[in-house]
């Protein structure tokens, strides 16, 4: 058994220049597969853990999940704002508890800024509810103060009291604020959503930085220094976005359609589950398609492998043979094929693993900033071992057909192969 | 060592038998040459003796071991113990290298294992049968599809020598090498065989190559079913 295996070991080395294309192809298939089950699960879980507790989510009129992907996962960007007294308006309607204005647009290192009030920090839940929870400091008092997300602070390395300096447009290729630089005044723990890659901002702020910009770019000649901007009045025109709680939920229809047929401004509420459900069905199709595909390319690497063991039987007759003259019984040409097969598959998987974890972690930047999904870097989840477990198992399956092949060929030629 | 009695076989779907051998008998420590050209039945009755293939009837005993009798793992194990064979060419696994050839045998019949001194003294073993079949120790390690044909065969001779299986089994053996190395190669199995006190049977379609040999027999003589044809 141990010997067989050691064997088909070696012939398996012998053969690595034609295998090794079968095993590329089912590495790539299986890394295809498992990262559309990763995009896949993360996706459900950003989407659903992301925001916890918000009835209604108001932005300017556009789609439902746009507004979602802006407002709740700083993904895309809005196509319009809303006044400040439209804000104030709904804010003071009796249905609702608590309005938290959000201003985005700018942008940290590629990480959103958020402008928005301190009391952002205790309305915004996640998960089932959780509040979210500072390591470090707590929430800005002043004008030029910051609160990072954990991987803020991770990745840039930040700590309480730094200086950071914002920049304009959310790519964070746009032209620096570099004249009124932040400090950092707290750090959240971290929660797997978006807050994790946020700097947040007062709203104060937000405008200060703006004092002397319009359309986008500094104004030519107008230079207004940060121990100035004080002077003026701060508070904001308009905001991106606001989230809102209700006194009672049952009056959450109510007051969607109130806002929904706001005079002052053409206005849009969405309920963040219902639209959640709406951007989870529109991926759903995708996901789903992706899936098959991938599964179908996995099925296509282990067949191609299966092929190449096969074609290579005719020439390998003569070592079947020599085998069975030495004592290599009906079971030992099976074992021995199918192990060959099985390392194949095996090694493909290993690789295609590797690739997994190289490129999740390449494209979890990219995910993050266009789709708002976080890829959490891990190892594997329980379903992904299940389905590297259903790939082995086929990769088995595969094998065991030129093995039983070899079997059939060795018992019909004996010690004397004709070829 | 071995004896057939009223051994027929015949192939599948074919109305007369290719094997019709009332008797033969081949004694222990005896080195006998079999003739017969090629497609008389040599290469059946070979898997016949190594129980690769059973008879419709008769008898085979081997060490006084009737193999028609046992089971397919039986008989597999029985071929792993007590034979060694040897074939045309192309008798090596081209990607192990010569050493690991010699040492195939080990590790599929525990029994030889300890007859050439257990898995410490296996390696030392195949290492003295190869230094005396005059292959040089830096081609041991190689691969065997770097060696010569010749180089090859006596590979393949230290291979069906370790550990001293009772019956040594010649296909053929000397066909691809050139007419001086055949007698040499023949010289040297028979010596071997001699040393490790084993049986030989050697096949061959070439008469010439029988003068060292015991006894040689002719397939056509002992085979019934190629009666017919020749009269």
């Amino acid at each position: 058994m141990k010997a067989i295996v050691l064997l088909a070991l070696k012939s398996v080395w012998a053969r690595r220049l034609t295998l090794g294309i079968a095993l590329i192809a089912i590495a790539i298939a299986s890394a295809l597969l498992l990262f559309v089950e990763r995009v896949r699960s993360d996706a459900r879980t950003s989407f659903t853990q992301a925001i916890s507790g918000v009835d209604l989510v108001v932005g300017a009129r556009t789609g439902g999940v746009q507004l979602m992907l802006y407002a709740v996962f700083h993904a895309g960007s809005a196509s319009n704002n809303i006044g400040w007294s439209s804000f104030e308006t709904i804010a003071r309607h009796p249905a609702v508890d608590w309005a938290v204005p959000l201003s985005l647009g700018d942008a940290h290192r590629g990480f959103a800024v958020v402008g928005t009030r301190a009391d952002y920090f205790q309305r915004l839940r996640y998960a089932d509810g959780q509040a979210l929870r500072f390591v470090a400091g707590g929430v800005f008092t002043d004008l030029f103060e910051a609160v990072i997300g954990s991987e803020v602070a991770r990745t840039l390395g930040y700590r309480l009291d730094e200086t950071i300096t914002l920049s304009h447009g959310m790519e964070g290729f746009g032209p620096e604020h570099g004249d009124k630089p932040f400090r950092i005044v707290g750090i959240l723990a971290a929660t797997g959503t978006p807050t994790d890659r946020s700097v947040f901002v007062s709203l104060e702020a937000i405008s200060a930085l703006h004092l002397d910009w319009a359309g986008g770019a500094p104004l030519p000649g107008l230079s207004i220094p940060p121990e100035h901007v004080r002077k003026f009045d701060l508070t904001p025109k308009e905001i991106t976005a606001a989230l809102i709680g209700l006194k009672n939920r049952a009056e959450v229809f109510r007051v969607q359609r109130w806002i929904n047929d706001y005079r002052g401004e053409p206005l849009l509420a969405v309920m963040p589950g219902v639209a959640l459900d709406e951007l989870w069905q529109t991926l759903d199709v995708v996901e789903k398609t992706l899936f098959a595909l991938s599964t179908l390319i996995v099925l296509v690497g282990l067949t191609g492998m299966s092929a190449t063991l096969l074609a290579s039987l005719n020439e390998r007759r003569r070592e079947l043979a020599i085998l069975r003259s030495l004592g290599a019984g009906a079971g030992a040409i099976v074992l021995m094929l199918t192990v060959e097969g099985l390392l194949v598959t095996t090694g493909g998987v290993l690789i295609g693993l590797t690739l997994l974890f190289g490129g999740s972690s390449l494209l979890a930047p990219l995910m993050q900033s266009e789709f708002g999904i976080h890829l959490a870097p891990r190892l594997f989840s329980a379903n992904e071992a299940l389905l590297l477990f259903a790939i082995l198992a086929t990769g088995l399956l595969a094998s065991l057909i030129p093995g039983l092949r070899a079997l059939r060929m060795s018992l019909a030629d004996g010690l004397t192969p004709r070829n | 060592m071995v004896r057939l009695r009223d051994l027929i076989f015949r192939w599948p779907r074919q109305s007369s038998a290719c094997l019709d051998i009332p008797a033969f008998a081949l004694a222990s420590g005896e080195r006998v040459f079999l003739h017969g050209p090629s497609g008389s039945g040599k290469s059946t009755l070979l898997s016949l003796l190594g129980g690769v293939a059973l008879p419709e009837r008769g008898e085979i005993d081997v060490l006084g071991t009737g193999l028609p009798r046992l089971g397919r793992r039986a008989r597999d194990a029985f071929r792993a113990d007590h034979i060694g064979f040897i074939f045309q060419q192309f008798n090596l696994l081209p990607w192990l290298s010569a050493l690991d050839n010699v040492l195939l045998p080990c590790t599929f019949s525990p029994r030889r294992q300890a007859r050439a001194g257990g898995s410490a003294g296996a390696r030392a073993t195949a290492e003295r049968l190869l230094a005396h079949l005059d292959l040089a120790p830096r081609l041991w390690t190689q691969p065997a599809a770097e060696l010569s044909v010749g180089q090859q065969q006596r590979v393949a001779a230290a291979r069906a020598l370790i550990g001293r299986p009772e019956l040594i089994i010649a296909d053929e053996p000397t066909s691809a090498l050139d007419a001086p190395r055949q007698q040499a190669f023949i010289d040297l199995l028979l010596r071997e065989a001699a040393v490790s006190g084993a049986s030989l049977l050697f096949v061959s379609h070439d008469v010439r190559l029988a003068e060292h040999f015991d006894r040689q027999v002719a397939l056509a003589e002992i085979n019934r079913a190629a009666w017919g044809e020749e009269s």
